[in-house]
């Protein structure tokens, strides 16, 4: 028998030392050195491992006991069932957005008496069911907790009576005038209360001021916003207006902008659209000739194009001070002198002079009656600098016994911030309407919340002629009452807000029925005559503007430093809006940037200062200094920087306290009137500062993702403006469709499609919101959108042009943008692949194809393996990172009760580790068959429309059936197909159900 | 040896595989009744009404007596009976058309304008007011016309016209499923019987055979052993195949009942909670007949049936049985102002979504098919599974109810040019993922 070979394990085993042996035995020491490496030895250090155990056991039987018995869920019914309400079913009332802005007639979508959409009212006359933005995320300040709760005496909470009595005493015994400030009020009956109000004082003023201010222009129409119709407009020619995203009345204009933008081979006519300015705007994004100039120069280049016109249109030419651009205005006035009667001058400058030129120009060219209806002037801007500059002296002279702020923030956005903070101290009664407590009202001894638009009535008359409603679509949440009730209270009146609305309107509507009619509606006609401005403004005549503008230039000559001009974000607005974190989210049009504002410098300013992105800025005014990041901007005029207000708010809420900075302090204050630009040094602070923008490559390198053409190829052949890739076969070049893996499915019920209209969509992002609300798309923040984690299922990828072409040094050289770019907004959203690249890499068909032609996502069944993502050319579909609905580290709206209220009750929310993306809002494509069948017939076109499809204020992108040959998107299928029509990538065979057309720009 | 093992290895086997049958078929069984009552129409599937006679068109009549259960049931009969209001047997004959219409409308009117017979109908049932209601005069017209045909058709042929509908109606609710059930019942006890026989006869002869060969002297020792080796139940102990075979069912079984109880996670299938107010479907659906959708007002218009809010309950309970306790908790609820708390039974995961009206008002779905014999239930449980197997089994066996609809016209035609089977509600999409989940 042969014995086994034994093996030492080592020497010790060998020499079978004490200590081997006692190793031997002991192979896992019973003293692990855990605490003492933690630095703790209190406790034992044996007994944790047997705890650790008998912890998870008793916790798994705990847990495994829990899980037995399901979470009993209650149903609770009303006790009194409101009639109009159904459990499930939508309701919908007319209502008005007006938030000192612009107005937008609405349409607000409630479930179980909740508000959670907002889609424009097609039956106005005005905005036409377009929207913007910003209305339709104001639905989210009803679900704000950074509200008050109820009225706020000296910090602290008190009742209404309380308040009521302690205002109305306090206001009988007051010394000195009574002002109420407010931005503009388009409201007939909220001015007949507050007359009515004042009428109780010796000595009461209502001032209005606008925070981006319109005085110039007021004061060279009379006291009048032009009643523009940029829809007769063939030639338009802006100067710094930024009409089509935020200046004065953007979803109007952009309205009326469209209808001459829009081509078909039948009728190849388009406007043409001039604009000269400083930063690259929306509207100047989509203008056919764009000039960069400096804001000092805007009236240079107004006198220039005006003597132009009148020297063409026989009139009398005034003494204009050199200007540099004198080939681009020479072109410009000649354009607009062979269109006359259908050209269109705007500027946004807030210089009369400059306004007063503008007006004489139109004057010259005919617009009126044409491109300005004088019987419709608009009322939506009545803000007067002067009256506010002189109340701003009056409080610091201690003539102001109270003053009441409604709707107004004047501490936070007006340029003399600390006079009025110090003039404040000397005024005896401070009250606001606030709805917050924010930097004005902190100062006040009485806040009385305002309710929200969407809990109060209210009436509209935007433009002379042209009337509209708010009805409340939810109680108030919290304990708030409508200024204008207030106001009533206080002037001992015992009639309900809503009565005097009906008063002021029974000479338009008439009978009950009509009233009834006008609620339903939302919108009328006819006039209250109420809403005319009554206070003066100071005229201007065109020879004292020709005065003005040679003053303003001589002043302006010879600095050396830069030029600011500060806008408004298309999102954020004028600071209303800051703590929506919808709208801090929603990528800017042009810059793609997200929560902050920054410097946007031009690309050889930043190269000649040595700046790069990010770096942090140091911009100094008059003693005045803020710092914020660099965004090297393509297209910033030269010798210009430009920072947008509404940020930098220490008193507006969770989403809006200390992001970016506040730069209404550089606001320049000269000549009682305030100017929106200034001279500023700038240097580097030497630090930086992340911008998070969605969209870091700025061209499309020579690739075919994004086709243009130009308006002169496309006269001469419609078939020239679009490059269809072929692809090699035996048989020689073929379209890509022709060679396929796969067996096509043939669609009998409904094939859903889109079609996206390059030369429609103008870039302002109101698609993305609504489909953020309607969709249930979480806010990421900053951080993670700087991590490329955002999530919008439709984002609007924004790509400039470059000079270099591929000889010039391969592709790392076209990267580069041109100095001043044109411009292609395409909104990039899941194209429902017929062959989609995505549903074949699923490990768990977690997404597939519908027999409607629909890529869905099953969310029950991704496990996350992100593999579709990697697959998607198209790169549309998001990943959940984290459970954004309930996570504190996501604290916006989905982390709150109340914000919760917003999410739409058909649309699951997402838990984390699952893919999502754009559904092709099936959620309503379900709704809109259902109806279909419930009254037994097909749908009708129209009636389905996707969230973004509906937002859209220029109806570039269409949906429909695309088996329906009726249907819309079906005949514009059909007229482009050869001409305009292009899927993305086209030449990887995805054959998207979405469709583009062409962009065709006005040039020849 | 060899031989011996085996054999005692199948007859060990025999009953266990014997057992597995049973079990598995009464599984099977099992299974396939609660496919199929799930989609068996239920006993409330009314009988077509009777042929129209009494002149008047059908379809009006049809409309006539929808509007009737919903409306006016709840109080009156058409026949002579008293419910709450007069029985409206031949009431066309004793009121005048333009009478009924003022008094259906707006019958405080008609009492204060001193109209002589309402007020006499107001005294005579203690003085209770009538809710108005807004028919149109067509409808009005279509619900007279019921009651006229039901007076008529009552006084003509009462015993005939109610029996064979009330027959055929038990007929489709409990025949067809029963017989399927017994008739697998009885193939069982049958093939019980044959194998007892079988077993039975095979020991008798191996019986007959072992007295038959002991009694025979020339066999070898072999042959002697095996005809005196009796069966060693500690072999079969002993035995491995033995062991790692019923190791391996006992493994199989036990995985099969936790996989079945993992399954079962979340299903809440003959869940029935106590209510806070005990509200007896039978009495109401059942014995009253009131329609389901006289309560569940949403259930033909919205996603959701909605509990009843308290003011329904009042139509009726403002006069009836006011002093049951379980009433009065509806009158305390109304006057603290606070909603009745009713506990949840049919809880869908929120990552589905289920509309009733799809099913209710487009697919002629009766309430019964998923919820069960409501009309039966004392106290509401949970009768169907409602986890998505079953969702899909009912999309793929039913057929789409395409009459009169529009919707569907082209879909019928282009569905009976292609294929040959039915069209149901899978051939249309009706298993797609985005249907209930988005």
């Amino acid at each position: 028998m042969q014995e086994t070979i034994k093996y030492w394990r080592g020497v010790e085993e060998l020499n079978n030392t004490p200590e081997f042996q006692q190793h031997a035995h002991n192979e896992f020491p019973e003293f692990l050195p855990v605490s003492e490496a933690n630095g703790d030895d209190s406790s034992s250090p044996v007994a944790p491992r047997r705890d650790f155990l008998k912890l998870l056991g008793f916790g798994m039987a705990a847990v495994t006991l829990a899980s037995c018995e399901a979470p009993v869920r209650k149903a609770i019914p009303y006790l009194h069932k409101p009639e109009e309400v159904e459990p499930g079913v939508a309701n919908w009332y007319a209502s008005t957005y007006f938030m000192g802005d612009f107005y937008n007639p609405v349409l607000v979508k409630t479930r179980e008496g909740r508000p959670i959409k907002i889609e424009g009212n097609p039956l106005s006359p005005i905005t036409q069911g377009g929207t913007h933005a910003r209305s339709q995320a104001s639905l989210l300040g009803l679900y704000d907790q950074s509200r008050l709760k109820g009225p706020m005496a000296g910090g602290k909470e008190v009742s209404w009576k309380e308040v009521d009595q302690k205002i109305r005493t306090r206001l009988t015994g007051v010394q000195g005038k009574v002002v109420l400030v407010s931005n503009t009020i388009i409201s007939p009956s909220t001015k007949t209360v507050i007359r009515e109000f004042g009428a109780q004082f010796p000595s009461f003023e209502h001032v209005t001021y606008d925070p981006k201010s319109a005085y110039g222009l007021l004061r060279a129409n009379g006291g009048l916003v032009p009643g523009y119709d940029f829809s007769k407009a063939k030639v338009i020619v802006s100067v710094g207006a930024d009409f089509l995203g935020s200046w004065i009345s953007p979803v109007e204009y952009s309205k009326q902008y469209i209808i001459n933008r829009k081509v078909t081979a039948e009728n190849p006519t388009m406007s043409r659209h001039i604009q000269f300015e400083s930063f690259l705007s929306l509207t100047g994004a989509n203008a056919d000739v764009r000039v960069p100039v400096k804001p000092s120069e805007y009236g240079a280049v107004v006198a220039a194009l005006y003597n132009a016109v009148a020297r063409g249109a026989g009139a009398e030419a005034i003494t204009a001070p050199n200007n540099a651009y004198a080939k681009q205005v020479e072109a410009a006035a000649k354009e607009l002198l062979a269109n006359r009667g259908a050209a269109l001058v705007v500027s946004d400058s807030n210089d009369a002079s400059v306004q007063a030129l503008v007006a004489g120009i139109n004057r010259a060219l005919g617009a009126e009656g044409s491109t300005i209806n004088t019987a419709a002037p608009s009322y939506v801007r009545q803000g007067d600098d002067a009256r506010m500059l002189r109340l701003v002296q009056d409080m610091n002279n201690g003539g102001v016994g109270a003053v009441i702020f409604y709707g107004a923030n004047p501490v936070y956005d007006h340029p003399l911030s600390q006079q009025i903070v110090s003039g404040l101290k000397k005024v005896g009664v401070k009250i606001s309407f606030a709805d917050r407590a924010d930097e004005t009202a902190s100062l006040a001894d009485y806040i009385c919340p305002d309710s929200h638009f969407l809990e109060s009535w209210n009436d509209y008359e935007p433009k002379r002629g042209f009337l509209s409603l708010a009805q409340p679509a939810i109680t108030p949440i919290y304990n708030t009452r409508q200024a204008q009730q207030s106001l009533l209270v206080w002037a001992g009146s015992t009639t309900d807000y809503y009565n005097v609305i009906q008063r002021t309107w029974s000479g338009v509507v008439g009978s009950a029925a009509g009233w009834d009619k006008a609620v339903h509606d939302g919108v009328a006609q006819g006039t209250t005559g109420l809403n005319e401005p009554t206070a003066a403004v100071a005229p201007v005549t065109l020879a004292g503007a020709a005065v003005g503008i040679n003053k303003a230039a001589r002043a302006a000559a010879g600095k050396g430093a830069f030029e600011l001009e500060i806008y408004e974000k298309v999102a954020i607005g004028t600071g209303q809006h800051t703590n929506n974190p919808w709208l801090q989210e929603m990528s800017d049009p042009t810059t793609k940037a997200v929560w902050d504002n920054y410097v946007t410098i031009s690309q050889a300013d930043a190269k000649a200062q040595d700046i790069e992105q990010n770096d942090v800025l140091r911009v100094t005014a008059k003693g005045k200094t803020i710092e914020l990041p660099a965004l090297i901007q393509p297209g910033q005029a030269v010798g210009t920087v430009g920072i947008a207000v509404g940020y930098g708010r220490t008193h507006g809420g969770q989403a809006a306290n200390n992001v970016g900075a506040n730069v209404y302090p550089l606001v320049t204050v000269s000549d009682n009137a305030l100017q929106y630009t200034n001279t500023v040094t700038i240097e580097k602070a030497g630090t930086d500062k992340p911008i998070a923008q969605t969209q870091t490559h700025h061209t499309v390198m020579g690739r075919n993702v994004v086709q243009e053409s130009t308006l002169g190829k496309y006269k001469q052949d419609p078939k020239s403006v679009t490059e269809y890739i072929k692809i090699a076969t035996p048989d020689g070049p073929q379209k890509p469709q022709k060679v396929s893996l796969w067996q096509d499915y043939e669609y009998k019920n409904h094939h859903w499609g889109m079609v996206i209209d390059l030369n429609s969509c103008i870039g302002c992002g109101s698609c993305t919101v609504s489909c953020q609300v309607e969709n249930n798309i979480p806010v990421v923040g900053k951080q993670e959108v700087l991590n490329r984690r955002e999530m919008h299922w439709l984002r609007i990828d924004r790509y400039y042009s470059s000079d270099a072409t591929r000889e010039d040094g391969g592709f790392e050289k076209m990267e580069d943008p041109s100095a001043n770019p044109a411009v292609v907004f395409q909104p990039m959203l899941c194209q429902h692949c017929n062959h989609a690249p995505c549903e074949t890499v699923c490990p768990v068909a977690a997404t597939m194809h519908s027999t409607e032609g629909i890529n869905q996502m099953v969310y029950n069944r991704c496990v996350g393996t992100r593999y579709c993502a990697n697959n998607c050319p198209y790169k549309v579909r998001r990943f959940n990172w984290f459970n954004y609905a309930n996570n504190e580290k996501f604290d916006y709206n989905m982390n709150n009760d109340l914000g919760k209220m917003v999410l739409n009750p058909d649309v699951t929310v997402r838990s984390r580790g699952v893919m999502e993306k754009c559904s092709f809002c099936v959620q309503r494509i379900q709704a809109g068959k259902l109806e279909a069948k419930k009254e037994a017939r097909r749908p009708k076109d129209g009636e389905i429309v996707t969230a973004c499809a509906q937002a859209c204020p220029t109806n570039a992108i269409i949906f429909g059936d695309m088996l329906d040959p009726n249907s819309q998107v079906s005949q514009i299928l059909k007229r482009e197909e050869g001409e305009r029509a292009f899927h993305v990538l086209e030449e990887l065979n995805t054959q998207p159900n979405v469709t583009y057309l062409t962009k065709i720009r006005n040039q020849a | 040896m060899i031989s011996c093992k085996k054999r005692a290895k199948s007859t060990f086997l025999l009953p266990f595989i014997f057992i597995f049958f049973v079990v598995s078929s009464a599984f099977a069984q099992e299974t396939a009744q609660v496919g199929t009552a799930g989609v068996t129409p239920g006993s409330a599937e009314a009988a077509p009404a009777a042929g129209g006679g009494g002149g008047a068109d059908a379809a009006v009549i049809d409309a006539g007596s929808t509007l009737f259960k919903n409306n006016c049931a709840q109080c009156h009969a058409v026949t002579a009976e008293v419910v709450v209001g007069p029985g409206l047997k031949d009431v066309h004959k004793r009121r005048s058309q333009s009478w009924l219409q003022k008094w259906i409308k707006n019958s405080s009117a008609l009492i204060q304008s001193g109209d002589k017979d309402a007020v006499a109908v107001y005294n005579e049932y203690a003085k209770q007011q009538m809710p108005s209601f807004a028919f149109s005069d067509d409808e009005l017209n279509a619900i007279i016309a019921y009651i006229k045909q039901e007076s008529e058709s009552a006084a003509t042929d009462m015993a005939p016209s109610g029996v064979p509908g009330a027959e055929a109606g038990a007929q489709v609710g409990t025949n067809a499923p029963d017989a399927v059930g017994g008739y697998v019942d009885m193939l069982l006890i049958v093939l019980v019987v044959v194998l007892i026989v079988l077993v039975i006869t095979l020991l008798i002869i191996a019986s007959v055979l072992k007295n038959y060969l002991k009694n025979k002297t020339d066999l070898t020792g072999a042959e002697q052993e095996m005809l005196e080796r009796r069966t060693n139940f500690a072999n079969i102990y002993k035995s491995k195949a033995v062991r790692v075979i019923v190791g391996l069912i006992f493994i199989v079984v036990l995985v099969d009942i936790s996989i079945d109880k993992v399954m079962g996670v979340g299903i809440q299938q003959g869940y029935a909670p106590r209510q806070p107010i005990a509200f007896s479907h039978k009495l109401h659906a059942g014995d009253h007949q009131i329609n389901c959708n006289y309560c569940h007002t949403s259930v033909y218009k919205s996603e959701k049936a909605n509990i009843p809010s308290a003011n329904i309950c009042m139509n009726c309970h403002s006069q009836i049985k006011k002093e049951s306790p379980e009433i009065q908790k509806i009158y305390r609820a109304i006057e603290n102002n606070k909603p009745i708390e009713w506990v949840r039974v049919h809880n869908l995961p929120e990552l589905a979504y289920f509309n009733h009206s799809q099913h209710t008002k487009v697919g002629g779905v009766e309430c019964q098919t998923c919820h069960g014999p409501i009309e039966t239930m004392e106290v509401v449980a949970q009768y169907s599974p409602l986890t998505m197997g079953w969702c899909i089994d009912c999309h793929r066996n039913t057929p789409l109810n395409t009459e009169g609809n529009a919707y569907y016209d082209n879909l019928v035609k282009l569905h009976e040019k292609q294929s040959k089977g039915a069209f149901i509600v899978a051939s249309n999409g009706g298993t797609e993922c985005s249907k209930c989940h988005y």
